[in-house]
């Protein structure tokens, strides 16, 4: 019948099989890579690995939430910025250490973003994008508004932790190695859940609700908790940023950065953990070299992106180096 | 008189599944032929092959000119209207908004006035509910609507889908009564889709039977009634 | 007493520049099931166009009318290419490519005409007019007549013409439509038309009031999301409705309760969202939609 249901995902899910041993290869080389980083690399470009290590946490959650869960967020960039500021005003005004601040800003975030997933479940796709995106532009102003504690308009700096003494690295270095540590830990924890029932119980809410509550799964509960989940993700990125950028300000968290985090999931891969860093990569680097062509190029090349991904890569960046080395490998063989 | 309507080893899928397997079909210029069988026989798919409603193989040709893989809204505009299951009206609209759009794709638009008087004198119940909500109406008066609404496209074919579903007897006695008289003054031809066989046959000049997917018996209707062994299998008396 | 009446006639003014963009915002969201985020982009970028051509010496009414044309034609195509193909994708992937649009169109419009704000002119007067104790812009009256009467034109092409009679029983019932011939995909596709011309309008007579620059029409997108949510995006009746509410409400709320002042005026729209979608999702005139836990 023409009037055939929608296809209720974009991304089909892939039953969990044994990891192919090209893609362990890959991932330990990644890995190693990513540890020798701070050698190689000049200051700037160490701290801009770093944002990158800190989106990819950030993407995973969102992952988790529209990827996996199939509930769409234009609000995450709320959650960053919730991370971003409980450090800042737990070191400030309650003299935490700032390896607290990292968990802190998880838990916080958590609780915040389970509270909001409750009345998420009563808005269908449409009115939650619209919901959640109302959250995001109201980010910027609240945090103006309560200048006592948010430091207003100005902002508030964020003092750079120093390494331990045994190992000889400067702030940068150790800040990145923080957030690399974060990022492998995380993401183990994502892989580790989404790869087992808990995971197929979340994919299958996105795909069939009406089926997955009839087979027992408590929809209201996963759902919630995919959103309380989601938000500490991002709340750690938050807070794992302020922490190498040095300084939170209202204007850094606006509506177009909870865009940007959408774009890095879309464009390197809706249900896709390695595409978490794929996407991170993206919205890290591309604005900057499009910015040299022109002012207008990198929303440009995002809004394409976004459009191209819908059309003939639903998978993302992260499918599309699957399939390119599947047809690599099959070649070889 | 020749065929109108021609299905030449036509298959038709719901998904991947087939649903018609290698029909052939025909209903004559200004006849009315029924499709007969039991529940889940294919009768109703045969109907949404016909509109393009499903996806088809073979060969559907509507006045020697092909229709297969085209449109609906197409096949509607070639003259052929679709009262399908469950009417398909639009319960928000007034009565006369949807008969008006029955009449949307008709250029001769002169001749509307004339029209929706007959109907209207034909369905004297829809004239007094011409303002109502569509959705409204009981379950005959709908069904009236959706056949009125086929006949102001002024169709070359009409396509009948279970008419006398949920729907009085004497409802269904009058829309059977207009489809007569329809076929007989104005030659328009009628393919209908009927599980109240006797009802069909005493209608139709042709009738087919089908049986999962395949036509297994097939001839003039007053051929089928008389076979004993056909009606007691396959129509139930 | 002055005062307040003052409030809510301004509120009526900008409240209609909010009714006609969530007007478009429900005919996109009747044809393809999501929120357009593009929305308000594109009604800038048609500001623009009608900018370039008034600069090239282009009569203002001229231009006016020639940039709807072309906002309608874009409108049309832009359903046609984009998002004909996905009909049938989750409205996850819908929306992305909405905010891809608002993206390319904002880009766009960086790009080919640059981040400088600039002054766009009205076609009223600039002599304010006196009500009674009421002080209005010449632009706030001619504004208002101007939505009012384009939403007259909606009312009489849905309400009183075959075509819109067609658009309508398309947007709700497309099988059935396609049964009696409607060409379903053109109904959605001139809805489309339809919303990116009266977003062209919205755009053109704001533009004098914020004066024109790529990102015009961010604050006033919100506004409009909040009038469609309050008046129930399925409702035209109510995105008009909502607009004028929020339109008042927002002059209301920004004079007369002191917290908000001027700088927290969005977070009343962003309130408006929140607080229907809790307690009201289908708004105050739309059709509740099946939703599943």
């Amino acid at each position: 019948m023409m009037n055939a249901p929608r296809v209720e995902s974009v991304v089909p899910y892939a039953p969990a099989v044994a990891v192919p041993p090209w893609k362990k290869a890959a991932f330990a080389v990644a890995i190693t890579l990513a540890c020798g980083l701070p050698f190689l690399l000049s200051d700037y470009t160490l701290f801009q690995s770093g944002q990158v290590c800190s989106y990819a946490i950030a993407l995973l959650g969102l992952n988790i939430l529209t990827g996996y869960n199939g509930q769409i967020s234009l609000g995450h960039s709320a959650f960053y910025a919730a991370g971003g500021y409980t450090t800042a005003i737990l070191i400030d005004r309650f003299g935490f250490a700032y390896g607290w601040t990292v968990p802190a800003s998880g838990a916080l975030c958590f609780a915040v973003g389970f509270l909001f997933g409750l009345p998420a479940l009563r808005l269908a796709g449409t009115y939650l994008a619209l919901a959640t995106f109302a959250l995001a532009l109201s980010v910027p102003q609240i945090l103006k508004h309560f200048g006592e504690w948010t430091g207003g308009t100005q902002g508030m700096v964020v003092p750079k932790p120093d390494a331990p003494p045994m190992l000889h690295l400067n702030s940068d270095q150790w800040i990145y190695y923080l957030t690399l540590g974060c990022l492998l830990l995380l993401m183990l924890v994502a892989w580790n859940l989404l790869r087992g029932r808990i995971g197929r119980a979340i994919v299958a809410i996105r795909d069939n609700p009406v089926a997955s509550q009839a087979l027992g799964i408590n929809n209201a509960l996963y759902k919630t908790l995919c959103f309380g989940l989601s938000a500490a993700y991002t709340g750690v990125a938050g807070s794992l940023a302020a922490l190498s950028v040095g300084f939170v300000s209202p204007d850094s968290f606006t509506a177009l950065l909870s865009i940007t985090l959408l774009v890095g999931v879309v464009v390197g891969g809706l249900a896709s953990i390695a595409g978490a860093v794929l996407g991170a990569i993206f919205i890290q680097f591309m604005p900057s070299a499009a910015y040299e062509i022109s002012k207008a190029a990198p929303w440009a090349i995002y809004g394409v992106s976004l459009i191209i991904c819908m059309y003939a890569m639903p998978g993302g960046a992260a499918s599309l180096l699957t399939n390119v080395w599947r047809r690599a490998a099959r070649r070889f063989r | 008189m020749s065929a109108l309507l021609e299905l030449r080893c036509v298959e038709a899928f719901y998904g991947r599944t087939k649903a018609l397997h290698g029909l052939d079909l025909e209903v004559r210029e200004g006849g009315i032929t029924a499709l007969l069988g039991a529940n889940g026989a294919g009768k109703s798919t045969v109907l949404r092959a016909v509109c393009g409603m499903i996806p088809t193989r073979g060969q559907i040709l509507f006045a020697g000119t092909s229709i297969a893989g085209k449109a609906p809204e197409e096949i509607a505009r070639c003259g052929i209207a679709h009262v399908p299951e469950g009417r398909a009206t639009f319960g928000s609209l007034t009565v006369e908004e949807n008969l008006r759009l029955g009449a949307y794709v008709r250029k001769d638009r002169s001749n509307l006035p004339s029209d929706f008087k007959r109907i209207y004198a034909t369905f004297p119940v829809l004239f007094q509910r011409r303002r109502q909500a569509a959705g409204t109406l009981s379950g005959g008066e709908q069904q009236m609507l959706a056949v009125a609404r086929a006949l102001l496209l002024r169709p070359r074919l009409l396509l009948l889908d279970e008419p006398s579903l949920g729907v009085a007897p004497l409802v269904t006695a009058e829309i059977f009564r207009v489809v007569s008289e329809l076929n007989k003054g104005s030659g328009v031809s009628v393919l209908l889709v009927e599980q109240n066989a006797p009802l069909a046959l005493d209608l139709a000049q042709t009738a087919y039977l089908l049986e999962t997917g395949r036509v297994v018996a097939s001839g003039p209707s007053g051929m089928l009634k008389e076979d004993e062994a056909i009606r007691r299998a396959y129509l139930g008396y | 007493m002055d005062a307040l009446l003052q409030q809510i006639v301004s509120g009526l003014a900008t409240g209609g520049i909010y009714a006609a963009v969530a007007l478009s915002l429900v005919m996109t969201y009747v044809a393809t099931n999501a929120v357009n985020f593009a929305q308000g982009e594109m009604a800038m970028f048609s500001t623009f166009l009608a900018w370039a051509f008034i600069q090239s010496g282009m009569n203002y009414w001229v231009a006016f009318f020639v940039t709807l044309a072309i906002s309608f034609v874009g409108g049309v195509a832009i359903e046609r290419t984009v998002l004909r193909p996905l009909e049938r994708a989750p409205v996850l992937a819908i929306t992305i490519v909405t905010i891809g649009l608002l993206a390319i169109f904002n880009s766009m419009a960086g790009w080919i005409f640059d981040y400088t704000v600039r002054p766009f002119p009205s076609p009223f007067s600039a002599s304010p007019i006196r009500l009674g104790g009421v002080v209005l812009s010449s632009h706030s009256v001619g504004s208002l007549a101007v939505t009012l009467g384009l939403i007259a034109a909606v009312y009489l092409l849905f309400r009183h013409t075959p075509l819109g009679l067609a658009m309508r029983a398309a947007a709700q019932y497309p099988m059935a439509s396609r049964l009696v011939g409607i060409r379903v995909g053109w109904m959605l596709a001139l809805g489309w038309g339809f919303a990116a011309t009266i977003g062209a309008v919205a755009g053109m007579l704001i533009a004098p009031v914020l004066f024109l620059d790529p990102n015009m029409m961010g604050g006033i997108l919100i506004y409009a999301f909040a009038s469609a949510t309050l008046g129930g995006f399925t409702s035209p009746v109510g995105a008009v409705v909502g607009g004028f509410l929020v339109g008042i409400i927002e002059n209301l709320a920004g004079t007369y309760i002191r917290f908000i002042g001027t700088d927290l005026k969005l977070t009343v729209a962003l309130a408006i969202i929140v607080l229907v979608l809790i307690v009201k999702p289908s708004g105050l005139f739309g059709r509740p939609q099946a939703h599943q836990a």
